[in-house]
Order: structure tokens, then C-alpha cells, then sequence
């Protein structure tokens, strides 16, 4: 039924359709309005026999579902940020045992200094943790990835996580038609697990692999991974067929057909970037914006299809490789290997700074005129940035940098947001 | 399209008032985002939230800068926050206090707004009245239907009831109505600048 | 009548002192359909009291069981040993995930089972000191305090023994280990550093905690039998040396355990719902010093001069045990 509900309750929601059977959480800002609701859920009786564990740690909660999972239960979690880094080696150890756990990613980012809002350096930090990684536009589409992230997950004996921008998704209310249960039904049947903990069929899960065969071990997860590619189209479609709408994919164009420059991201900024495209449209620039929908694995064959004909890409990424500059644009430039296209760096939306239709457009005219740095900062205050280098230049005991940053910000005037 | 920014302090119900107010576009059959102004902050702290209303789908997310609409549920923001920051000079004010504006100290900004633009609406007495405490949250979203026209006073209640079901939603609904109907009498007056006060 | 070859090590789990048993009164492992779930094979060393403590623990556990048993493992010795594939020891579904989160793994496998309405199969998860004093502690505490339906057994070898003998939290006073060497002026492990997870366990007011020791084979397949038969979170605290770590004979496993045991460093006793309900008599009070250096990694104590001083204060920690649990009433 299609309603005006906060996207943590949609994607509650729809994971309770998915019939779990297990979820474990620990609580974490902007996750906790998901595990909120299906801790409800579940005690009402709104979940059948899904056991609901209020867990110590995320380090725990994904440790819960190793071993729900083990035992043969469709299982569900969710997280963000340093909750994520805390359950990194589960989150490894998940995806090398073949365990096909669902969990969402409320993204926001990685202290210190602690931020508790919205970019992508924690999902971005376990990218090659083994996982599949889709991210959604909307609320709608993290709905929907949800239902079709149990089929990917169950189909390839997979984790799959579920990206959703933190507050800009999570805590914002717009429509959603979140599905009938014989619909999802039809769509997701029962899971059947390929290893289970049977004491009528005993088997050891876990066990130390050497030299001789970790690299094969290895090669069958990335071809495993690979198949996703093949996949993820695949559910996408079969989930458009009986839900008549579009969700999911590998990668997805918009106004691409005859753009001369294009925006590549991923997660909720693709809607402020169409609004972009279509003012520079108005504006007689040939924008276009290419969605990348399945991180991981990376659809490079797909992108560099979608992104023919371009002169420009630009790609907008919410996370930052210090002394590297991107992480997406690498991969871009990689799908890319072998053509003339050049490829800019915009970090943006760092720590939940707002991405503004115009400081897209900005951008978007800059890189045409050849003046975009490279990576380009998008709003960087490079005044309090002066500020502060050089008073750090003249005093050897400079103290904090965040402290002194903030300072500098009230001092000369914080963006009003 | 619409775009709302609602100033409050947090337990003012800020980030309820945007959601209720985007459910209630919803029932009108428009496409509405509602979002808060992303924070840790504990009671009594500034709080923003905004709401999108659009004939079509909303896709932008960034925060609202260019509001249409700005309300005020706590009036000692007035002079601590720009409040009214980025505000089209056509758009519309909604402010909780049983001053006026010449009181609030206002009457040379607001006075530039067109006539019946500016609603300074007792919400907080209204809320004492129906709720026993001064919740001004429903009540401004009452103002704002009779105010602006843009959603239905119906609507509005629909999206307390649905939200606050029983007695609370009940007594939300009375507030909300009460204050849409004080507006909607002293824009029969046709002042150029609205003081809704309670009689 | 069925017979069965037997090793001649297998004859003293059919006698107590010199007499034999009644079939009833013998242990599980002396039983000819004992499951044999750690089969051998395995890799462990010479002597190894965690093998043994292990072996008879979970041959127990089956038996209670019924033969529904799953095991979660931490990672250690144990896993280690047992697990190299195409030669796993495990004969019982079995799994290993982390060094830090078998009681968490093993608490999700419960809540599987509870959810698929497979109250039959019953789940114990079993780790090293390391992996349960030091870093599962967090998770062991989280299964504790839920009161997840596992059975934890701890094998408290007092040392991280497979990464090459490093201290823990269970790593006795003045005991030497790579990271506690006997050098300096206070030589070997410091005095009031470590805790005591056995009450620990009792302060989550868990349905049942009990301590024993591989010296005490009868004692300890008693306790597994009485945890497998309640329900709830349950913690066994099992002593069982390690000859490698501990510089002891590799012949000499049960008497240094027996030693642990009758000098009462190693109290055994057990609790329920908190409170302690029973406790295993000393028989023939032994001074600490007859432990100590059945043990090269006390011999610091000893050479190149009598370190009376610690023994003294090893000795009133065996005392206190004593006093404590009323270990010679």
C-alpha cells in the first residue's frame, strides 16, 4: 500500500515481509528507527517466530547472525558507521563462510571528529570486506533492495549490505508503496540453505585453510561475486514483473543519450543531481547522470556502456581516500581504461553537508571550463582552511584540529544550512 | 513547488510537525518530503525541519535554503536564529506567541510581506487549552492550511489522527482545527499584517 | 555379550581408587557407544588437557543430548587442532567463526532453533582462556545476561597457548609466559592482575556455573550432564593444563591438574542461579610449592634462589580458596 512514511519504517517494513527468522541489534544513530520498529514488530507478533536479540555490541549482532545463519535462518541486521567498523572482521568473516546475512547500511560517517551524519566512508571502508553493496536513490528503491537483497543474498550464499543514506533517507518522510505479503511471497521463497548446522547431517564449518588452498578458496568467492553481475539485473527484473516498478540494477542512466557530460554517483544525491541535469539542460549544457546502483561487485563493462559518448565525467562521491583523493572515480577511471575521457574527482556531502543543486551546477560548469581541481572539494571554506594552516605554520603546539576548525567556522561565519 | 522550514527547540515536536504536514500533502493527493534538520540535540536546542510539497516527484535532497513558508514554534528563536533566513519576500510566516508583531519586534521586516502572509498565532495557548501543555506544533499547522491554502485543514486533521490514534490525536485534531479556524476569521478582516489572537 | 578393544589409558574411567565400577557409575567415555564427537586423530600435543577436557565434555554433552548437539568454537588451540580439513576431528556439527564471538555465534544458532521450533537441538559454544576471559568477554557477558539458551565451556589452559604461550587474564601470579618473562625485579606474571570469570558468571545470576578439572573426569562429565539437562545460559570453567605452555611432563597432565586441584589453587565447585551449591572435598591437602614446580614456568621461583616470598603468597591464595569455598570441612 502506498503511503507517507518515514524510510526506516518502509524498510522495517519490507524486511518483515521477508519472513527473517533472526535479527540481532545494537543500537546506533541514524539506524536505530529501523531496529526500533522490528523490535516491535517482532513482539507483537507481526513476525511469526523471528527472534529479536537486543545484543552488547554490533561486533555481536553480526556474530548472532553468523551463527543464526549457520543454523539455517534468514537473518537481518542493521548499522552505520563506527558500528559497522566494529563488526569488520564478522563482516569479513561473514562474507568468507558464504553466509547470506542482509544488512542495512544507514550510512553516515566515520569518526574522529564525530559525526553522526550523512557520506559514505563506512560502507566505502568494508567495500572489498566480500559483500555485495547495493545503495538506494530513494526510499522506495531501499525498500524494494531489501526484498531483492534476500534473493541475491540466499541465490549466491552471500552477504548482501543495503546502503541508504543515514537522515536523508532513514528519517525522511515521502511516498512508498510498500508491497503485499503474498506479493513478496511469490517473489522470495522460503530460504534453503546450501550448509546448515544439522546434528542429523554433522559437517564442520570454519576450518583453518592453508596455503594450499586459500587462493582457490578466494577465486571462488570473486567468481561468486562476478556472478552477481549477471544476477542483480536479473532480480531487478523479475522484481519490476511482479511489483511493476523499477528498483534495483547495476548501474542506471539518466538523460544520458545525448550528454556530453556526466555525473556518476551513488545513493540519494542522484535525485539532486537530476534536478541539476535538468537545469543545465534548460541552460543549453548536454548533462546527463549515471546511477551506480550495485557497488560491489562493480559493474565496469555496464558503466563504461552507459557512460559512451560523454566528453567529461564528473564523479560525486561522498567518502574521501586521504592521500589518495577518491574511491569511486579510481573505479570509474578503471571502467574507463583505454579511452580519452577525463575523469574528475568532487567530494561532497562530507559529514552530512548539504549538496546543493546549484554548487552542482557550479561544478558541473567549472569542469567544462577545465578550472575543477583535482579532487575538488565541493563548498570547501577555503578561508577558514587558510585560517587555520597557518596559525598551525607559526605555533608547534597547535592543539586539536577539529576544536580549532570549529572556531574558525563561528568566527568567520558558518554556511547557513 | 513548496518548500517549508519549521524553527522550534527540541520536544517542540519540530521533526513531527514537517512529517504530519507532508502526510497530510500526501492525502491530498500531492508528492511531499519531509526531512529534519539532522542533530544530536537534546531538549531545548534549535531545531530545524523542512517539508517539500510538489504536483510531482520531489528529488532533491538538500536542505531547504529558499523557504516559501517559514514557521516558528518558539519565539525566543526570533532573535537568536536567522529564522527567516533565505525567505522568498512573497512567502509566508507563521509564529507561535500571543505578542504581536510590533512586541516581537518585527513589524519593519514583516510589514514588506503582502497582506494576510503574516500569522502570529497564541498556538502555544491553544495547545495548553486542548492538551494541557503548550504544544504549538499542531496548532501552526493548522494557521498553515488556513494561511497559505496549500493543504486542507482535513487533511491536516487525517494526518493527526493517523499518527497520534485515541484521545491525544483527538485533542491534537481539536487544536490544530481551532487555530485554522482563528486564522481563517481574522483573514476576513483583511489586515495587512495578521495578529491571530485568542479572544 | 558385546566386546570392544580398549586402550589401556581408557581402564581408569572404569575404576575410582582400585576397585571397579558399577556399569551405571562409570563414565560416558567408558561407555562402548560413547560418540567419539573430538575423535582422534587430531593434532594436538603429547598430554594435552584440553583435548582430554574437551573430549570428555563433549562425549557428555552428546549423551545428554541425546546425540542433537551443535558446537561453536572459538578460535585456539581447540580449533586449531581438531579442524584441518579433510581431517576434521568432529563427528558432531561444528563450527568455527572468530576469536572473540563464539558465545555470540553460538547464541544465534539458539535463537535459529528457536525460531524453526527445534527445541531438541541443543547448542554449546567452548573456547580458550583467551577467548573467553580476554576478548569474547564481551560477548559472553551479552550471552549471560540474555540467558541464551548455550552451554559455555571454558578450557582454561592460563595462557594464549596457540599463538606461542602469551598472558591472559587467567594467567596465574608469578606463572612465566612469553609476555610475563622471568626477568626484572618482579619476575613472571604480576600479583593482583587477572579475574575470576567463574563468579563472574555467578553475578549474571546465570542458571548454573560450575568449575572442574581434567583431574576429576567422573566430576566434570557430572557437571556437563547436569548443565545439558537445564536450560538458560550455562558456564563450565574446565582446568586442564598444557604441558607445552606450562613447562610440565607431558606424562605428567593429571597430576598437575590433580595438584591444581588438591592445593586449592583450582577450586571445583558449583552454583546455581548464583549461589554455590556444592563444592569437591580436598582429599589429601598438598602444599602449593608440590604444584609449582611440577612447572618450568614457575621454576624462576625456585632458581636460582627460593623466591619464598611468592610461594607465600601463592599459598595464601590456595589458602583463601580453601577458607572460601570450605574446600576441607
Amino acid at each position: 500500500m502506498r503511503a507517507q512514511i518515514e524510510g526506516s519504517q518502509a524498510v522495517a517494513e519490507a524486511v518483515v515481509l521477508c519472513r527473517p527468522e533472526v535479527i540481532a541489534a545494537y543500537p546506533i544513530s541514524p539506524q536505530t528507527h529501523i531496529v526500533e520498529r522490528l523490535s516491535r514488530m517482532v513482539k507483537q507478533g507481526d513476525a511469526g517466530r523471528c527472534q529479536y536479540l537486543n545484543v552488547e555490541s554490533e561486533f555481536a549482532a553480526l556474530s548472532v547472525l553468523i551463527g543464526a545463519s549457520a543454523a539455517g535462518a534468514r537473518t537481518y541486521t542493521a548499522t552505520t558507521s563506527q558500528g559497522l567498523l566494529f563488526m569488520a572482521e564478522a563482516v569479513y568473516n561473514a562474507a568468507g563462510l558464504g553466509l547470506p546475512i542482509v544488512m542495512t547500511i544507514a550510512n553516515r560517517a566515520v569518526g574522529a571528529p564525530i559525526n553522526i551524519w550523512n557520506d559514505h566512508s563506512d560502507s566505502m571502508a568494508l567495500r572489498d570486506a566480500g559483500w555485495i553493496q547495493l545503495y538506494a536513490e530513494t526510499n522506495q528503491e531501499a525498500a524494494d533492495l531489501h526484498i531483492q537483497a534476500f534473493q541475491l543474498a540466499e541465490q549466491l550464499s552471500s552477504p548482501v549490505m543495503v546502503c541508504m543514506d543515514g537522515y536523508i533517507l532513514t528519517h525522511a518522510y515521502e511516498p512508498v508503496d510498500v508491497p503485499d505479503q503474498n506479493l513478496v511471497d511469490a517473489f522470495l521463497p522460503p530460504f534453503s540453505p546450501v550448509q546448515v548446522l544439522d546434528p542429523s547431517d554433522p559437517i564442520s564449518i570454519g576450518s583453518m585453510v592453508g596455503p594450499e588452498a586459500f587462493t582457490e578458496v578466494k577465486y571462488l568467492a570473486y567468481q561468486q561475486q562476478l556472478r552477481a553481475l549477471a544476477l542483480v539485473p536479473e532480480v531487478a527484473g523479475d522484481f519490476e514483473r511482479q511489483f511493476h516498478r523499477l528498483s534495483g540494477g547495476l548501474c542506471t542512466p539518466y538523460r544520458m543519450e545525448d550528454a556530453d557530460i556526466a555525473v556518476i554517483a551513488l545513493g540519494s544525491v542522484i535525485g539532486t543531481i537530476k534536478d541539476a541535469v535538468d537545469e543545465l539542460r534548460l541552460e543549453g549544457i548536454a548533462a546527463g547522470c549515471v546511477k551506480i546502483g550495485c557497488y560491489r561487485p562493480f559493474p565496469s563493462l555496464q558503466l563504461r556502456a552507459a557512460l559512451e559518448g560523454v566528453s567529461r565525467a564528473i564523479v560525486v562521491e561522498k567518502d574521501l581516500a586521504v592521500g589518495m583523493g577518491g574511491i569511486v572515480s579510481v573505479d570509474i577511471r578503471m571502467a574507463l581504461q583505454g579511452s580519452a575521457v577525463p575523469v574528475h574527482t568532487v567530494i561532497a556531502g562530507l559529514g552530512g553537508r548539504s549538496i546543493s543543486i546549484a554548487s552542482l551546477k557550479r561544478m558541473v560548469i567549472e569542469a567544462r571550463a577545465e578550472r575543477l581541481n583535482e579532487p575538488h572539494f565541493l563548498d570547501l571554506n577555503t578561508t577558514v582552511i587558510d585560517a587555520e594552516q597557518s596559525r598551525r605554520r607559526e605555533q608547534r603546539r597547535a592543539g586539536p584540529v577539529a576544536e580549532q576548525v570549529l572556531r574558525a567556522v563561528n568566527a568567520i561565519g558558518a554556511r547557513t544550512t | 513547488m513548496m518548500q517549508v522550514r519549521i524553527h522550534g527547540r527540541g520536544g517542540q515536536g519540530v521533526v513531527t510537525a514537517a512529517e504530519l504536514l507532508s502526510m497530510a500533502a500526501f492525502t491530498d493527493g500531492r508528492y511531499a518530503q519531509a526531512f529534519p534538520s539532522f542533530g544530536s540535540e537534546r531538549m531545548g536546542a534549535p531545531v530545524t525541519a523542512f517539508c517539500r510539497i510538489d504536483e510531482r516527484v520531489i528529488r532533491t535532497r538538500e536542505a531547504v535554503t529558499q523557504p516559501d513558508v517559514v514557521i516558528v514554534q518558539d519565539p525566543t528563536l526570533l532573535h537568536q536564529v536567522d529564522v527567516f533566513g533565505g525567505l522568498s519576500t512573497q512567502g509566508y510566516v507563521l509564529i507561535n506567541s500571543t505578542r504581536s508583531v510590533e512586541e516581537l519586534g518585527l513589524d519593519e521586516f514583516l510589514n514588506t510581506f503582502p497582506h494576510g502572509h503574516v500569522c502570529v498565532v497564541p498556538a502555544g495557548d491553544i495547545g495548553v487549552k486542548h492538551m494541557k501543555r503548550p504544544i504549538a506544533n499542531t496548532p501552526l499547522l493548522g494557521g498553515f492550511a488556513a494561511a497559505t491554502g496549500a493543504i486542507k485543514i482535513e487533511s491536516v486533521v487525517s494526518a493527526i489522527r493517523q499518527k497520534f490514534p485515541g484521545s491525544l490525536g483527538a485533542r491534537n485534531a481539536d487544536a490544530a482545527r481551532e487555530a485554522h479556524d482563528l486564522v481563517v476569521s481574522r483573514l476576513r478582516d483583511d489586515k495587512g499584517v495578521l495578529h491571530a489572537r485568542a479572544n | 555379550m558385546p566386546t570392544q578393544r580398549i586402550k589401556f589409558y581408557q581402564t581408569g574411567t572404569y575404576t575410582a581408587g582400585n576397585r571397579l565400577l558399577d556399569e551405571e557409575a562409570r563414565t560416558v567415555q567408558s561407555r562402548m557407544d560413547r560418540t567419539n564427537s573430538l575423535n582422534s586423530g587430531h593434532r594436538a600435543c603429547q598430554g594435552c588437557g584440553e583435548a582430554l577436557g574437551a573430549r570428555y565434555a563433549i562425549d557428555a554433552a552428546m549423551r545428554a543430548s541425546r546425540n542433537r548437539l551443535i558446537a561453536i568454537n572459538a578460535t585456539g588451540c581447540l580449533e586449531v587442532f581438531s579442524s584441518p580439513y579433510p581431517e576434521s576431528a568432529w563427528q558432531i556439527p561444528w563450527m568455527h567463526s572468530l576469536f572473540g564471538n563464539a558465545p555470540a555465534v553460538a547464541s544465534g544458532v539458539a535463537a535459529a532453533l528457536r525460531a524453526k521450533g527445534r527445541g531438541d537441538v541443543h547448542v554449546i559454544a567452548q573456547g580458550g582462556d583467551g577467548a573467553t576471559v580476554d576478548i569474547g568477554f564481551g560477548c559472553l557477558s551479552g550471552m549471560f545476561e540474555r540467558n541464551d539458551d548455550v552451554l559455555y565451556l571454558c578450557y582454561d589452559n592460563e595462557a594464549y597457548m596457540n599463538t606461542g604461550i602469551q598472558r591472559s587474564g587467567a594467567t596465574p601470579p608469578f606463572a612465566r609466559t612469553n609476555t610475563t618473562q622471568a626477568v626484572g625485579g618482579a619476575p613472571g606474571n604480576l600479583l593482583g592482575t587477572g579475574k575470576n570469570v567463574p563468579r563472574i558468571a555467578m553475578a549474571h545470576g546465570i542458571s548454573y556455573v560450575a568449575t572442574a578439572s581434567v583431574a576429576d573426569l567422573h566430576d566434570l562429565e557430572a557437571k556437563v550432564t547436569t548443565a545439558m539437562g537445564m536450560t538458560g545460559a550455562r558456564y563450565i570453567h574446565i582446568h586442564v593444563p598444557c604441558p607445552l605452555g606450562w613447562g610440565s611432563d607431558p606424562a605428567h597432565t593429571m597430576r598437575v591438574a590433580r595438584m591444581a586441584v588438591e592445593s586449592g589453587l583450582f577450586p571445583l565447585f558449583e552454583a546455581k542461579s548464583g549461589v554455590v551449591i556444592g563444592r569437591t572435598l580436598i582429599r589429601h591437602k598438598v602444599p602449593v610449592e608440590r604444584y609449582l614446580e611440577l612447572q618450568a614456568r614457575f621454576k624462576h621461583l625456585f632458581e636460582p634462589r627460593r623466591n619464598s616470598e611468592a610461594i607465600a603468597s601463592l599459598q595464601a591464595i590456595a589458602d583463601a580458596n580453601i577458607s572460601f569455598y570450605g574446600l576441607l570441612e
